[in-house]
């Protein structure tokens, strides 16, 4: 085994671990091979697994943001139009704080800089849908290719759709407020104490925002995992069904949870026959188009663009669907 | 004065909201707290990042919680 592939499965993947929740479980007299020893063996491993990479990765992550705050990412991208110019605001995106609720005050303060609407809708498309967190979970739960694969199709979601919008002249479709809204333009430095600072405090806040998602997701997980009949899943998600993919995206939209949480419910389904494509539609649809920031977006932007906004974001996440669905056999 | 905390209320907003009170009372200053949760009012302020702490109207600082040492030296 190659080194890359021993690093990988040792702290991405750490399957040492789910060998000893596995002998854990067989301590306390369950079979790991039985059906409730393995949905505790699944809830446990996951559970620690995710805490402890999304600790690390938060970290790691919010340093790096630390040295791109909203003023900074606005500046680089003012002046700019273009396709290199939606590409940059997807990339930007990526790196932003994770919480779909720091998008609003986002957009408002690009519109209000003079931003067009496809470089701001670009970046609000991508940041939700790509951080680096999720990507290297999606490394450590499935593996490289399809991270990669995810991160690709994400960033092409975000460039596309923000294009689509910037060329329907929606201008006049934003909320008159935000127009007058004043620019200023200091930007924040940080000294590396305070980066660290940072750094450790948004570990805390984020974990604390997001661990009942995670715990109710894992819990989704297992259930599926061990209990939902293999033939159930496919007969309502097989990759054979030209409704899976539509399905996992209308169930995902009113979902709110953190792409953390819908992580361990893809892995479920996957194992159980499911489509990737499938499991893509809907761990996007619930982060990218959830209704609480639905409702957000609705105080400052006006119904024909929010409208427009989830028409345009839905029918990428479709055609990724569909499209992975046809090519999972190259990634699993 | 008027100390403004912007934001939607996260734990972070509340200990900047403490913090400027606990300034407030080292420098001798009357002050009264006021959060700031709507997010039309707080992007009024051109703030992007919360929490954001605005003095008299003016904006002195976004996107990270203050300790008292530092807002004291701001007002």
């Amino acid at each position: 085994m190659s080194v890359f592939g021993w690093i990988n499965d040792q702290f991405l993947r750490m399957t040492w671990l789910n060998d000893l929740v596995g002998q854990g479980v067989a301590g306390i007299g369950l079979d790991p091979a039985s059906r409730l020893g393995g949905s505790v063996q699944f809830f446990v491993y996951d559970v620690i697994k995710i805490f402890l990479l999304l600790s690390v990765l938060i970290f790691a992550i919010s340093y790096v943001q630390s040295h791109f705050p909203p003023e900074r990412t606005r500046a680089m991208l003012g002046g700019r139009s273009g396709l290199g110019a939606n590409v940059l605001a997807a990339l930007l995106g990526t790196l932003t704080p994770f919480c779909s609720c720091s998008s609003i005050p986002l957009f408002i303060g690009f519109t209000a800089a003079g931003l067009p609407l496809a470089i701001t809708f670009s970046f609000l498309i991508s940041s939700p849908l790509v951080d680096l967190a999720s990507v290297i979970l999606l490394a450590s739960i499935f593996n490289w290719p399809t991270a990669l694969a995810y991160v690709a199709v994400g960033l092409a979601v975000a460039v596309l759709g923000g294009t689509v919008i910037g060329k329907l002249g929606m201008k006049n479709q934003v909320a008159d407020f935000v127009r007058t809204v004043p620019v200023s333009g200091n930007v924040e430095t940080m000294t590396r104490r305070q980066r660290v600072a940072y750094a450790r405090d948004q570990v805390a806040e984020i974990i604390h925002r997001v661990w009942p998602y995670v715990l109710i997701g894992i819990g989704i997980g297992a259930a599926i995992h061990n209990w939902i009949p293999q033939d159930t899943i496919t007969a309502l998600l097989g990759q054979d069904k030209w409704w899976a993919v539509p399905l996992a995206t209308v169930v995902g939209i009113p979902m709110y949870a953190d792409i953390f949480g819908t992580l361990p419910i893809a892995e479920a389904l996957v194992g159980k026959g499911v489509g990737l494509g499938t499991v893509l539609a809907f761990m996007m649809a619930v982060t990218a188009l959830s209704l609480p920031s639905m409702i957000m977006l609705k105080r400052v932007v006006r119904m024909p663009l929010l409208l427009t906004f989830i028409g345009v974001v839905s029918t990428g996440i479709l055609t990724i669907g569909f499209a992975f669905n046809e090519i999972t056999h190259w990634f699993i | 004065m008027i100390i403004k905390i912007l934001g939607s209320g996260c734990k972070k907003c509340i200990a900047l909201g403490e913090n400027a009170k606990t300034a407030a009372a080292a420098v001798g200053k009357e002050a009264e707290i006021v959060k700031v949760t709507d997010i039309a009012q707080i992007a009024a302020y051109g703030v992007m990042s919360t929490p954001g702490l605005v003095v008299d109207e003016k904006v002195l600082s976004t996107g990270k919680v203050l300790t008292a040492e530092e807002i004291g030296k701001l007002l």
